[in-house]
C-alpha cells in the first residue's frame, strides 16, 4: 500500500502538463483540501507549511497522485498523514487519487515555509536553523535560541531528543520555563 | 566499472540490503529495552527516539529487499519470520545493553559506521539504495551526536564512569572488526557501485573514532582477528532472544494486525 517514489519536486513540471482544464481544476481543488490536514504531533501546522507535500499531479492513468515526504523515517505521525490526506481528499471533488510515498530528495526543514516557521514561534517551538548543509555545524553547531516566551538567549539544552524525533528540548534560565526547538535536518 | 560487472545479481542485492536492515532492525530493538528503565526521562527519550529512527530505516530496508526478493514477503513477514540463521547483521548489533556506558559505546561505534556508510551510499547506482542512505544519513548525525556527547561525558568523567566506559570499549571493540571484513558479497557490491568500499568507509570510521575516544580520555583497543559471522547468518547466543519477543505475537497469532 506504500508505494515509493523516487521523484522529487515535481510541481513545476506538472504545470506543463495541465493542459486540459479538468486535470488543472483537480490539482487546484486539491491543494487546499492538502492545506487543511493538520500535523498530527503540531497542529498548529498544516502538512502544506510543513513542506510535506511534494507534488500533485494528475498522471496519464487520470489518477490523481500526491507525493508525501516522511520528517523523520520512523515517525509514528507519517502514517496518520497519510490517512488524514486520504480522508481530505475524499471530502472534495479531486476524482480518483493515490497517495505516494517519496523519499528523494529526503525532506528538510528548509522547506517549512516563512508561514510555518511563524506558526511554529507562535505555538512556543523555536523553528529550525535555515540552511545548514554543513555537517560540521550539525555536529557541533550549538548557538544560542532565544526563549519563545521571554525572548531571552540565556538558554540551555536539556536533551537532544524531545517528544518527537523532530524536536530537541531546551530550557530557559530566565524565565525557567521549557520549550522545544524544531531540529535543522 | 566495467559493463560486465554492472549487471546486478538480484539474490546478492537481496542478501545485502537484508545487511543494512538487519543491523538498524535488531539496534532499534535492543535500544527499545531501555524505555521505561533509563537513568532519567530525556534519556529515556533519547535512546526511544533513535529507536525508532533505527527502526523507521529497517522498515525502507526490509520493503526494499521484499521487493527485490519478489516472491511476496512485506517488511513484516521479513522482520517476524525469519529464523535467526537468516538475519544478517554484524554480530556487534546484537551484544546486550549492560549498562548505560555499554549502551553507549554500542551506540557511537554503530553511529560512527552508519555515518560513513550512509554518506559514501547517497552516491548509490541503486537509486533506490541511495534515497534511503541520504534520508537515514541526516538523522544518523544526530545519533552520533547524542551517543558522542554521552561518551565524552562518560569518559572524561569520574573515575568510576570513565573505568565502565573503557571496560565497555574494551568488551565490544572485537565485534567492530567484523562491520569492516569485507567478503565477497561486500566486495560485489562494491565493484558494481551499490555499496562503497568498506575500507573507504573503515578508515573514515577510524579517523572519527578516534578524535572522540581521545576526547573522552579513552584508550582505543587493540584490532584483534575476529570469528563472527553475523553478516553471513551465524549469530551469538543473544539474537535468538531478541527474536523470541520481537517475533512472539506474530507467530503465536499469526497476521495478527492492529
Amino acid at each position: 500500500m506504500s508505494a515509493v517514489s523516487l521523484r522529487g519536486d515535481e510541481r513545476t513540471a506538472a504545470a506543463g502538463v495541465a493542459a486540459v482544464s479538468e486535470p488543472a481544476a483537480r490539482v487546484a481543488a486539491a491543494w487546499p483540501l492538502l492545506a487543511s490536514v493538520e500535523d498530527p504531533e503540531i497542529p498548529a501546522l498544516s502538512i502544506v507549511d510543513l513542506g510535506l507535500v511534494r507534488f500533485v499531479e494528475v498522471g496519464s492513468d487520470g489518477q490523481l497522485e500526491i507525493g508525501l515526504s516522511p520528517t523523520y523515517v520512523g515517525c509514528p505521525a507519517t502514517e496518520v498523514i497519510r490517512r488524514s490526506v486520504q480522508d481530505a481528499l475524499r471530502q472534495g471533488s479531486v476524482g480518483d487519487f493515490k497517495v505516494t510515498t517519496v523519499l528523494s530528495p529526503a525532506w528538510s526543514s528548509d522547506w517549512i515555509s516563512a508561514d510555518g516557521r511563524r506558526k511554529l514561534l507562535e505555538y512556543g517551538i523555536v523553528p529550525p536553523d535555515q540552511s545548514v548543509s554543513n555537517m560540521r555545524d550539525v555536529l557541533r553547531g550549538t548557538r544560542p535560541l532565544a526563549c519563545p516566551r521571554c525572548q531571552s538567549l540565556d538558554t540551555e539544552m536539556v536533551s537532544e531528543f524531545g517528544s518527537t524525533p523532530c524536536k530537541a528540548l531546551h530550557r530557559c534560565r530566565a524565565c525557567l520555563e521549557p520549550f522545544e526547538y524544531f531540529k535543522c535536518i | 566499472m566495467s559493463a560486465h560487472a554492472s549487471k546486478v545479481d538480484s539474490d546478492a542485492l537481496f542478501r545485502y540490503v537484508l545487511r543494512l536492515g538487519d543491523l538498524s532492525l535488531v539496534l532499534g530493538q535492543r535500544l527499545g529495552e531501555w524505555v521505561g528503565h533509563s537513568p532519567a526521562l530525556e534519556e529515556d527519550l533519547g535512546l526511544a527516539n533513535i529507536a525508532l529512527d533505527l527502526i523507521g530505516q529497517a522498515r525502507l530496508l526490509l520493503t526494499y529487499a521484499g521487493e527485490i526478493e519478489g516472491r511476496g514477503r512485506d517488511e513484516d513477514k521479513l522482520a517476524y519470520l525469519r529464523e535467526q540463521g537468516a538475519y544478517f547483521n554484524a554480530i556487534l548489533a546484537e551484544q546486550p545493553n549492560g549498562d548505560f556506558g555499554q549502551t553507549i559505546v554500542r551506540q557511537v561505534l554503530i553511529d560512527a559506521f552508519q555515518l560513513e556508510l550512509y554518506e559514501r551510499m547517497a552516491g548509490s547506482r541503486d537509486e533506490r539504495l541511495a534515497a534511503i542512505a541520504a534520508k537515514s544519513v541526516k538523522e544518523v548525525r544526530y545519533h552520533l551526536r547524542y551517543s558522542s556527547d554521552w561518551l565524552v561525558r562518560l569518559g572524561d568523567g569520574t573515575a568510576e564512569s570513565h573505568a565502565r566506559a573503557q571496560s565497555a570499549l574494551d568488551l565490544l571493540w572485537p565485534y567492530t572488526v567484523e562491520l569492516f571484513a569485507a567478503d565477497d558479497l561486500d566486495r560485489q557490491m562494491a565493484d558494481i557501485g551499490v555499496a562503497p568500499q568498506l575500507s573507504e568507509v573503515h578508515a573514515a570510521w577510524s579517523v572519527r573514532i578516534d578524535a572522540i575516544l581521545n576526547e573522552a580520555t579513552l584508550k582505543r583497543p587493540a584490532d584483534r582477528p575476529h570469528a563472527w559471522h553475523g553478516k553471513r547468518g551465524q549469530h551469538s547466543e543473544h539474537l535468538g532472544y531478541i527474536l523470541a519477543e520481537m517475533q512472539y505475537l506474530q507467530r503465536t497469532y499469526p497476521d495478527a494486525r492492529w
